[in-house]
């Protein structure tokens, strides 16, 4: 019996780890700085992003969003300051990245089912498995769209749909979108909403959405982080914890009604500073 | 409505036709100078079908697509080198412009001494003109490229060469094709002069310059018509490529 013991507090310990593992940040920014030419747009820095959790960025324009998104995700070089992914500086985490302009991000010259399984060809995964995966994420998120047209004989929604469904064909571990819906009228939007908060709830990939509409931020996060202007600050980072899934019903609620005001109130008082 | 619009492009046909006839019939030009519509046609058929026209006409076609296809071989691949880094073509973007300037024309010269009277150096001089305009497009095209398209391809993972091959290249197909339309028009005119002064026995060009030696006007003007007809449709050949091959061009 006294063999057990060991056993028994090891496992723990692999528990224990596990739980650390599960609440660490994905994301750990530090340091950061980034200048363009004529401005400072990140000075030193620091931020945690949480796993598993939908988290809005938002602020005035031109403040740095999509810059700090787009540094994550590696497309821009970094002028000093260290970004980890589970502790470490490793460039091989798979992301998927949803653009604002998806006219500009989808390839014209590829039918849209072909434009899903783009990633995929780029890892080399074989012709059949693309096929499958491809349809097996077409049927999971029951997407009636012909898969055989080209980007532009699609609508504004449809374009953006195949986009964000490109995106998660490589179950990445990080997904950013940069105003995904921002191009699209309003009826669109409401339903695509509803497809992100599906996703997220099916998935739990960690998520960042960069939006201009509070309501919508406030309506699909988990945290929202309130950046200042440049050189950015985190003003506040915003807990909303309404249970899952939410509805339109979810809007109207005191909780929901409370925490969207306090966002536009930090919001507006920073915009005033500057 | 609809089927008296898609006559439309016949109208100034029509009307060159006619005023051409009044004025022969109303002898304003000395009709030595200037044929009927009738006796023209019928000089370009004869020419065409049994004479010495077709097989000039071939020979200008045949020199024009050498040309053409040896400046898109050297100039593609080089415009998606250059246009691949902005840097690079800086660099040498004013040596394409200064060449891209210099009439064609002011090279035979240099190209006669350098591959002696024949077709060498009339393809050579064509080649040499076309490959610039090419050059000069495919570079901008691949340069162009759209900064999101290429972020995205490199967010999904993307090598460098693979951008290079699966985003730029693709992005500069639609100015690759005003390149290769403006290369083999820009061809034809260079092969067309050289036919006429380096020392040719056959060509379109040679047709018309012997044919106004002659004073044969019907004969120069059928040579003309075939010379403009020819233009045209290589023009029309590149567009209906574009519109198979790059369909997404201008969407
Ligand atoms: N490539 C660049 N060169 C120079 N300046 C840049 C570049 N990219 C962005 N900037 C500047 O950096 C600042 C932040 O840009 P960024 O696109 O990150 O802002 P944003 O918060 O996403 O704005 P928006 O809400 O308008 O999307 C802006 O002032 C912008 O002008
Ligand atoms: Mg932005």
């Amino acid at each position: 019996m006294a063999g057990a013991q060991p056993a028994a507090s090891i496992e723990l310990t692999d528990n224990a780890r596990e739980a650390a593992r599960r609440t660490a940040p994905h994301v750990t920014i530090r340091g950061l700085t980034k200048r363009f030419s004529d401005a400072t747009i990140y000075d030193n820095f620091d931020f945690d992003i949480p796993r598993g959790k939908l988290m809005s960025v938002f602020g005035p324009n031109g403040c740095g969003k999509s810059t700090l998104i787009n540094m994550i995700a590696g497309l821009f070089p970094v002028d000093a300051g260290e970004i980890l992914f589970d502790g470490q500086p490793l460039s091989q985490i798979k992301f998927g990245y949803v653009f604002q302009n998806y006219r500009e991000a989808m390839f014209p010259w590829l039918r849209a089912f072909d434009n899903i399984a783009y990633p995929l060809r780029v890892m080399g995964v074989p012709k059949a498995e693309r096929i499958t995966r491809v349809e097996k994420i077409v049927a999971g998120l029951n997407v009636k769209i012909d898969l055989n047209l080209y980007p532009y004989q699609m609508s504004g929604g449809q374009q953006q749909l195949v986009s964000i469904m490109r995106a998660l064909i490589v179950e990445p571990e990080i997904l950013f979108l940069d105003e995904p819906f921002s191009a699209l009228d309003y009826e669109m939007t409401l339903f695509m909403r509803e497809q992100l908060q599906r996703i997220f709830v099916e998935t739990s990939t960690t998520t960042v959405l960069v939006s201009h509409d509070l309501e919508e931020a406030v309506y699909l996060s988990d945290r929202i982080l309130l950046l200042s202007r440049h050189p950015a600050r985190a003003v506040e980072f915003v807990h909303y914890d309404a249970p899952r899934p939410r509805t339109p019903g979810t809007m109207s609620e005191a909780d929901f009604i409370s925490t969207k005001a306090h966002c536009l109130e930090i919001f507006q008082r920073e915009v005033r500073k500057g | 409505m609809k089927r008296l619009q898609g006559l439309l492009p016949f109208v100034g046909v029509a009307v060159l036709l006619a005023v051409w006839s009044l004025t022969v019939w109303a002898r304003v030009v000395d009709p030595v100078l200037l044929p009927s519509p009738i006796a023209t046609f019928r000089a370009m058929w004869i020419g065409m079908t049994s004479g010495k026209l077709g097989v000039d006409f071939l020979k200008t076609v045949e020199r024009t697509v050498y040309s053409t296809a040896i400046a898109a071989v050297i100039a593609i691949p080089l415009g998606i080198l250059l246009g691949s880094s902005e840097k690079v073509y800086r660099s040498v973007e004013f040596l394409i412009d200064f060449f891209r300037s210099t009439p064609a024309s002011a090279m035979f010269p240099l190209f006669l001494v350098l591959f002696g009277v024949g077709d060498r150096t009339k393809i050579s001089v064509a080649a040499f003109g076309a490959a610039l305009v090419i050059l000069f497009n495919v570079a901008y095209g691949v340069m162009n490229a759209r900064k999101t398209r290429i972020l995205a391809a490199r967010v999904m993972g993307a090598s460098r060469l693979r951008v290079l091959w699966d985003v730029m290249l693709l992005e500069s197909l639609p100015q690759t094709f005003v390149g290769l339309r403006n290369g083999v028009s820009l061809a034809l005119v260079i092969v067309v002069v050289a036919e006429m002064f380096i020392g040719s026995t056959d060509g379109l060009g040679q047709r018309v310059f012997e044919a106004q030696q002659l004073f044969d006007m019907p004969d120069m003007y059928a040579a003309i018509f075939a010379a403009g007809a020819l233009g045209y449709g290589l023009n029309l050949l590149f567009l209906t490529i574009e519109r198979r091959f790059v369909h997404w061009s201008g969407k």
